[in-house]
């Protein structure tokens, strides 16, 4: 217990997985313009995020390392991914209508979302058993929508302040990124 | 087709990092020395070539309806032996690299220009679509790492050029704080040309 206490709080807090090991970097930045649909984007991660680590665990376990074709990972892991998203979108479609408008439009951008692989190959690496993958996946994923949502409630203020025209857009939200990355910094201590 | 031009776009006028603002992930996380960033760009820059010939040379074999996923097991076939190479021969690189090799595959910028120009262009024109696009990510990676590397750690490749140096800037908000402050220097530039151009 103490241990999955551990992986938890070094995902969200400690290795925050957008502020301190650089990945989702792209919806981080492309989606967090309005609170709402940094919410929608958390959601349709976590989701897939959890589904993606569980089913590449598995695989790895049962197929890559059964036949002995670890060197395929790369390859097995995207196809994975990338079929999930799909599957999951025409899922989410057929069964609720309301759940697809709200996370349906995020479900394409996912496939090209490092965060997931990443997490799925990281994963593997540390050797985690298919309880702490789980774990680690939805900490990940969680760490990744605080992050999002802080950083939208940050730049919803910021289009009122007054920006030096150079700053403006993508810049200033770097600056705001590096500011909210040193304070989670001051988590490092926790662990 | 004017085949300098579709080289010379990647390096300054569409440069993928710094203009598209593509590929940001790698470009945060390993730029912390020159060394690493320039591996990383010679690796991202093989990728790239490698794959936009191939589906430049399948394009009119490749169905419409399922060219993504032809697309996506072509880049990982090349990531994946890209991958091997460097754990063979630079053991280094590929341990400080880590995890952002494999991740090559989903950097926006290879498959973007599978889609946008290496599906709808012959094979010269692709090829130094490919090669100006690889070498202003890389151009664009040795900026950030320079920066990052002499302020952070005092060196150059190694070499010693500060005695002090601020830690902060090899850790993560370092890579953030480099390159909000070129895109702004960018923006500035490019802001002075115009209104110079206008007047």
């Amino acid at each position: 217990m103490r241990e999955m206490m551990l992986i938890i709080i070094g995902a969200v807090l400690v290795n925050n997985i957008v502020l301190s090991q650089f990945l989702g970097i792209c919806p981080f930045l492309g989606v967090s313009k309005k609170l709402k649909s940094a919410l929608g984007m958390g959601m349709a991660v976590t989701f897939v995020m959890t589904l993606a680590s569980a089913l590449t665990w598995l695989i790895q376990r049962y197929v890559l390392e059964k036949m002995q074709i670890e060197y395929l990972q790369t390859i097995a892991f995207i196809l994975v991914i990338a079929s999930l998203v799909q599957f999951v979108e025409m899922v989410i479609r057929k069964t609720s209508p309301d759940l697809y408008k709200s996370l349906g439009v995020y479900l394409p951008l996912i496939t090209t979302n490092c965060a997931v692989l990443g997490v799925a190959i990281i994963n593997i690496q540390k050797s985690y058993t298919f309880a702490q993958t789980l774990t680690n996946s939805i900490a990940n994923a969680l760490g990744f929508t605080l992050a999002l949502i802080l950083f939208a409630g940050i730049r919803e203020r910021l289009e009122d302040a007054n920006v030096p025209k150079c700053f403006e857009g993508m810049p200033i939200a770097l600056i705001t990124a590096a500011l909210m990355s040193i304070a989670f910094l001051g988590f490092t201590g926790l662990q | 087709m004017n085949l300098g031009k579709e080289f010379s776009k990647g390096i300054l006028s569409e440069n993928p990092l710094f203009r598209l603002t593509l590929g940001m992930c790698p470009s945060l996380a390993i730029t912390t020395s020159v060394f690493n960033g320039l591996g990383m760009g010679i690796a991202f820059t093989v990728v790239l070539l490698a794959s936009n010939i191939v589906i430049s040379l399948l394009r009119k074999i490749i169905p419409d309806s399922i060219r993504i996923p032809c697309y996506i097991v072509i880049i990982a076939t090349f990531v994946t032996m890209i991958e091997m190479l460097m754990h063979a021969f630079t053991p280094e690189l590929f341990e400080s690299l880590g995890i952002f090799i494999p991740l090559i595959v989903v950097n926006c910028i290879i498959l973007g220009r599978a889609e946008a120009f290496a599906n709808k262009n012959s094979l010269a024109p692709s090829i130094m679509d490919a090669l100006g696009m690889g070498l202003g990510y890389t151009l664009a990676l040795l900026v950030v790492s320079t920066f990052r590397e002499i302020l952070g750690a005092g060196t150059f490749l190694g070499y010693a050029i500060f005695g002090q140096s601020a830690l902060i800037m090899i850790l993560p908000p370092g890579a953030f704080i480099t390159l909000g402050c070129v895109l702004a220097f960018l923006n500035k530039i490019q802001n002075r040309t115009k209104h110079s151009v206008n007047s």
